[in-house]
């Protein structure tokens, strides 16, 4: 839901791009000003709000449940239960969750940024062809749909086509981030000089070849940021799976933690772990690829 | 006779016609046939799997079908019976209260922060960093561990505050506040980013001269800040309030809609009465309408929001 929200993100925000100035303020060397020492108090303050959950999903889940019992949760865990990482990855059955997820984040970013990118092409070099524009208006229109309206009677078609299952989420999951991945594209398409496609054109390229070898290359900046939305939207989703995936067996980690929360809802120590272990793997990432996450998804809002 | 002639001049008058357009369209008018090869298909398979549903869901809402067994045509009584029902509305009263208070937040709060990563500060990359993290967590996911602050370790810190003592998840009155915190601290990551994005496309030699005019902060803030990101200041809002309208995974997170049906909105009823509730029909003529609404809504706040960013 949360990327849902971020989704229709461009949709006015064209205007904006035409700002002639982006001069930085704050970049360190062309910033003279003096330090903010009160605005640097009160920043930190605030992120400690960012923080202090997150220390208390670690700090639970290496706690023992009489630790937990005897305290607010905050305390320092002493002596540390490892167990609890164990005994979560056996009751959720972790592996699995994580495989499909795995399996379904990675499907659904490779047919995302293969398919969007070629009909972005497609459509951005014919944007003067009405039909070409009807498309790209139709799929626009999509933005403003919000998922609970297809919701009911999109379970019905999922499962008689036999796609209630991970293929049938990366299916979904290409085809749903085609609209606002197609306005994304495009508005960086058309900045694309036609030239280099006509040099390649005249060498005797098809528009195939044209595409794969000169403008994908090209589109390298927006691959990245249509990669990390989709990735991001299809590890954290959780009603789309929760209404689409019935079999047990293809559940997601979001799927596992809600069954697994109402399984064992009193034994938050396992549980945290499991929460903790779920949340890791793109937290990770996120940590090692930080600034190039935020320009990412900076650039995918405001060009 | 004479119409039959009339008809014949007429298509031949047309014929002509389509023989000129199609020639006005000659080869190099048309795109090449691979853009077609490659548009087609994705246009399917966006109609088949959104298109279809959004139709079939509207043809459905005129139904009394339960989600399974047959169906007889009922007109309009599903959309009669919605504005009748007690549950549907106080949904929509949530909802709208819920989002209302959440999207202020949200933009009040993104927008201080992100003037204080825009000064000078200490470590402003790191902070940055730091603020953007709740983006990339499952809302359901940390949704749990704030459950567990506001029900195991709130109400033993502040044991002196009556309603967080109790427990405010459990609080009708009370329990959609923790879901504005968890939503609110979830969204301002990513209007902290936007907002910050518009603050540096601001040229110094702005407030240099501002304050060289002897214009106080809170002036250059009222007269150049704001009125340069009031683009930016739309999107988020319109953006927010959208968002938070469909709100699904907090609440599910931390009160299921509970308790009683006190924090139900929009989204979860109709997922609850579709999928378990046998109310299929009657839940997608909800849906339709709650479409109408959240465009409606949107329309009107860029109406307002953009003739308000005119003025400056």
């Amino acid at each position: 839901m949360t990327t849902a929200t971020t989704v229709p993100l461009e949709a006015e925000s064209t205007e904006v791009t035409a700002r002639p100035s982006r001069r930085r303020r704050g970049t360190p060397d062309e910033d003279t000003r003096r330090t903010n020492w009160w605005a640097t108090a009160l920043i930190a303050v605030c992120s400690l709000t960012v923080l202090i959950p997150l220390y208390l999903a670690v700090a639970v889940a290496l706690k023992t449940p009489e630790q937990l019992a005897s305290g607010t949760g905050f305390e320092l865990p002493w002596p540390i239960r490892w167990e609890n990482f164990g005994q979560a990855w056996e009751r959720a059955s972790f592996s699995t969750a994580l495989l499909n997820t795995a399996l379904i984040t990675v499907g659904s970013v490779i047919f995302t940024l293969l398919t969007s990118s070629l009909v972005s092409y497609a459509i951005a070099r014919n944007m003067h062809r009405p039909f070409f524009k009807g498309v790209f208006f139709y799929l626009l229109a999509a933005l403003f749909i919000p998922f609970p309206i297809i919701m009911l009677p999109l379970v019905k078609q999922t499962s008689l086509l036999g796609l209630d299952n991970q293929a049938g989420m990366i299916v979904l999951y290409t085809i749903y981030g085609l609209s606002l991945n197609i306005f994304i594209y495009t508005a960086f398409i058309r900045s694309i000089p036609i030239e280099l496609e006509e040099a390649a054109r005249v060498d005797g390229a098809s528009t195939w070849r044209v595409f794969w070898q000169v403008v994908f290359p090209l589109l390298a900046p927006m691959n990245a940021t249509v990669g990390i939305l989709t990735c991001v939207w299809a590890w954290n989703d959780f009603i789309m799976p929760l209404v689409v995936l019935t079999d047990p067996g293809s559940r997601t980690l979001s799927l596992a933690q809600y069954v697994f929360q109402g399984q064992y809802n009193t034994d938050y120590t396992v549980a945290f772990a499991s929460y903790l272990m779920a949340m890791a793997p793109l937290l990770l990432i996120y940590i090692f690829s930080q600034r190039w996450v935020i320009s990412g998804v900076t650039r995918g809002s405001i060009k | 006779m004479a119409t039959t002639t009339q008809a014949v001049r007429a298509s031949a008058v047309k014929h002509r016609r389509m023989e000129q357009s199609s020639r006005a369209r000659s080869p190099r008018d048309r795109a090449l046939p691979a853009y077609y090869w490659i548009v087609w298909p994705a246009v399917i398979a966006f109609a088949a799997f959104h298109t279809l549903p959004v139709i079939v869901g509207i043809f459905f809402s005129f139904t009394n079908y339960a989600g399974y067994g047959g169906w007889d045509l009922v007109g309009f009584a599903n959309y009669v019976n919605l504005f009748r029902d007690d549950r549907i509305l106080q949904a929509y009263g949530f909802s709208f209260v819920f989002a209302i208070a959440a999207t202020v937040l949200t933009n009040v709060i993104s927008l201080a922060i992100a003037l204080g990563l825009n000064s000078k500060i200490v470590g402003r990359n790191f902070f940055r960093g730091v603020y953007f993290v709740p983006y990339v967590l499952a809302a359901l996911v940390i949704g749990y561990v704030f459950q567990f602050i506001f029900s195991n370790s709130l109400p033993r810190i502040l044991s002196g505050i009556p309603l967080i003592a109790d427990n405010i998840l459990t609080n009708p009155d009370w329990a959609w506040t923790a879901i504005v915190a968890l939503a609110v601290w979830q969204a301002c990551a990513f209007s902290i980013i936007i907002y910050l994005a518009g603050l540096q496309t601001i040229p110094a030699e702005l407030y240099e001269a501002a304050s060289l005019d002897g214009a106080s902060t809170r002036r250059q803030f009222r007269s150049i800040t704001f009125p340069l990101i009031s683009a930016f200041f739309t999107i988020n809002v319109v953006l927010s309030l959208k968002g938070f309208l469909q709100v699904f995974d907090p609440i599910v997170a931390l009160t299921n809609g509970g308790p009683g049906t006190a924090t139900e909105s929009v989204s979860l009823l109709i997922f609850r009465g579709g999928f378990t509730g046998g109310e299929f029909a009657y839940q997608t003529a909800n849906a339709v309408i709650f479409f109408i609404v959240i465009t409606v809504v949107s329309l009107l706040q860029f109406r307002v929001l953009q003739r308000r960013e005119a003025d400056f």
